[in-house]
């Protein structure tokens, strides 16, 4: 197939974004509803309200600020407001963003009122609706795209359909220079040798395996049962997955055949090259898809075999499907149907094709289901207790 | 039509590709579209869900995508519903 070049927003710093948004991130739970009362007066702002942002330390605070960052700083992002209680974060935050070189200004409640805050933030977000709605689309090269995957509500169909369709979609991707990320650190469990001999290098290899060796523990130190009751979850086991071991070897589909993955990221790390990269994430959707929006990716590829219905914020979020009941089921969920690969009336090579079609589609504006629906859960990684 | 879908020629089960009936023969391939055994089915087997390609023992282990996926805890009759019930992780 000829892979065409899409419509996509270039960013001062040279990166390349897909979606045009003035966002209006919350430093901290409690700045929230200044956020939200700004986009609701704004047209066209939109408020990236989230659950934390106070007494977090250490690592966490760290992963914290690295999410924080980077959902401002991702290509999909024209311009931002920050809204915090306390001046010294809310800059520390703006300082970050400031980086890529896009217009970002940040507002403290503290020492000011949250209605004052509110008026002065919503003439910046004024200001910065207009300047973006003037910004026009330009021709990109696919090699300039980042792209993200992760799959939910899996069943058997995802290991048989969908998961192969992203896989060679990345074999072909990457091929051409674009970056990709797969995660899922305690779903790659049962598969993490097969995955092992997916590394580029024995350096990459053996990263790989001290964050899942990490992860694994993690799980075994604070499990109280065989974890059957967590993973597979209920919508897998309705699906047919009896064991993580069988769910895994179907997530890992999505590497595609031929790739070698170049490096391992942490949770919202931005890849330093192009290449297929593992970034150390949580197998919960919202969760995950938040760590690699934050991480830079502009487009998020979602098979689904029961039906997970997350979206994003700001990545959007592509869900595809080879199972025939959820296709029919929750079709205004699913923006690919590729249930037709069960009956071998598809190919896998086809359907990656068709997946590749959608995706330059989206890129180039067009509405993913999750965004249509409304979809845009924002969720942190908390990594540990508050002080 | 095909009935189920076998990863690797080493499986022990096949993936259900459509709702299976007690007492059909089912027909299935393996998805480099070779052919795959008729199995008479014992149970009724949900689409997606898996069937046994031969007997089990407890302890045995169930090979899918040509890798182990677990151990089997009860014993299953070629043409049985593998799940949960009769299936168990060998991790955490």
């Amino acid at each position: 197939m000829n892979i065409p070049s899409f419509q996509g927003y270039r960013r001062e710093n040279g990166r390349v974004g897909i979606r045009n948004h003035v966002v209006i991130l919350s430093v901290d739970d409690i700045s929230n509803r200044a956020c939200e009362v700004v986009a609701n007066h704004i047209d066209g702002a939109l408020a990236l309200p989230h659950a934390y942002g106070r007494l977090q330390f250490g690592e966490d605070l760290e992963l914290f600020f690295r999410t924080l960052i980077g959902m401002g700083s991702n290509p999909n992002v024209a311009a931002c407001v920050v809204i915090g209680i306390e001046p010294e974060w809310t800059q520390h935050i703006v300082d970050g963003i400031a980086k890529t070189g896009k217009p970002v200004t940040g507002f403290s409640i503290e020492r000011c009122g949250e209605l004052k805050t509110v008026a002065n933030a919503s003439a910046q977000a004024k200001k910065y609706v207009q300047w973006a709605s003037e910004i026009q689309r330009e021709e990109c090269d696919v090699s300039e795209l980042y792209i993200s995957m992760k799959c939910g509500e899996s069943d058997t169909t995802t290991g048989l359909g969908s998961c192969p369709t992203v896989g060679n979609l990345v074999d072909k991707m990457v091929a051409l220079g674009a970056t990709a990320s797969f995660g899922e650190t305690s779903e790659l469990t049962g598969g993490e040798h097969i995955v092992r001999e997916k590394a580029a290098n024995e350096k990459v290899a053996n990263e790989f395996m001290e964050i899942w060796n990490s992860y694994n523990d993690f799980i075994l130190k604070e499990k109280t049962n065989d974890l059957s009751d967590s993973q597979p979850t209920k919508g897998n086991i309705r699906g047919g997955l009896s064991t993580i071991e069988e769910k895994a070897l179907g997530n890992i589909e999505k590497l595609g055949k031929k790739t070698k993955f170049v490096g391992c990221l942490k949770p919202a790390e931005a890849p330093s090259d192009k290449g297929l990269w593992f970034m150390d994430t949580s197998s919960a959707a919202a969760e995950a898809v938040t760590l690699w929006a934050a991480s830079g990716a502009v487009v998020h590829l979602f098979p689904t075999g029961q039906g997970n219905i997350v979206g994003n914020p700001i990545e959007p979020v592509i869900k595809l499907s080879a199972n025939p009941q959820t296709c029919a089921t929750m079709e205004e969920h699913i923006d690919l149907d590729v249930s037709a690969l069960l009956q071998g009336e598809l190919t896998v090579d086809e359907a990656g094709d068709q997946l590749i079609d959608l995706m330059i589609r989206t890129c180039n504006g067009r509405l993913t289901a999750a965004e249509a629906l409304g979809h845009r859960e924002f969720v942190l990684t908390k990594l540990y207790r508050s002080a | 039509m095909i009935d189920y879908l076998m990863h690797d020629e080493q499986d022990t089960v096949g993936v259900a590709v459509v709702d299976i009936k007690k007492g059909h023969l089912a027909r299935g391939r393996t998805l480099m579209g070779n052919g795959a055994p008729e199995i008479e089915v014992l149970s009724e087997i949900p689409l997606g869900h898996k069937i046994a390609l031969r007997d089990f023992e407890p302890g045995d282990t169930i090979i899918k995508y040509g890798v182990d996926i677990g151990k089997v805890v009860n014993s299953i009759k070629t043409g049985e519903h593998v799940h949960v019930h009769n299936l168990k992780t060998k991790r955490w």
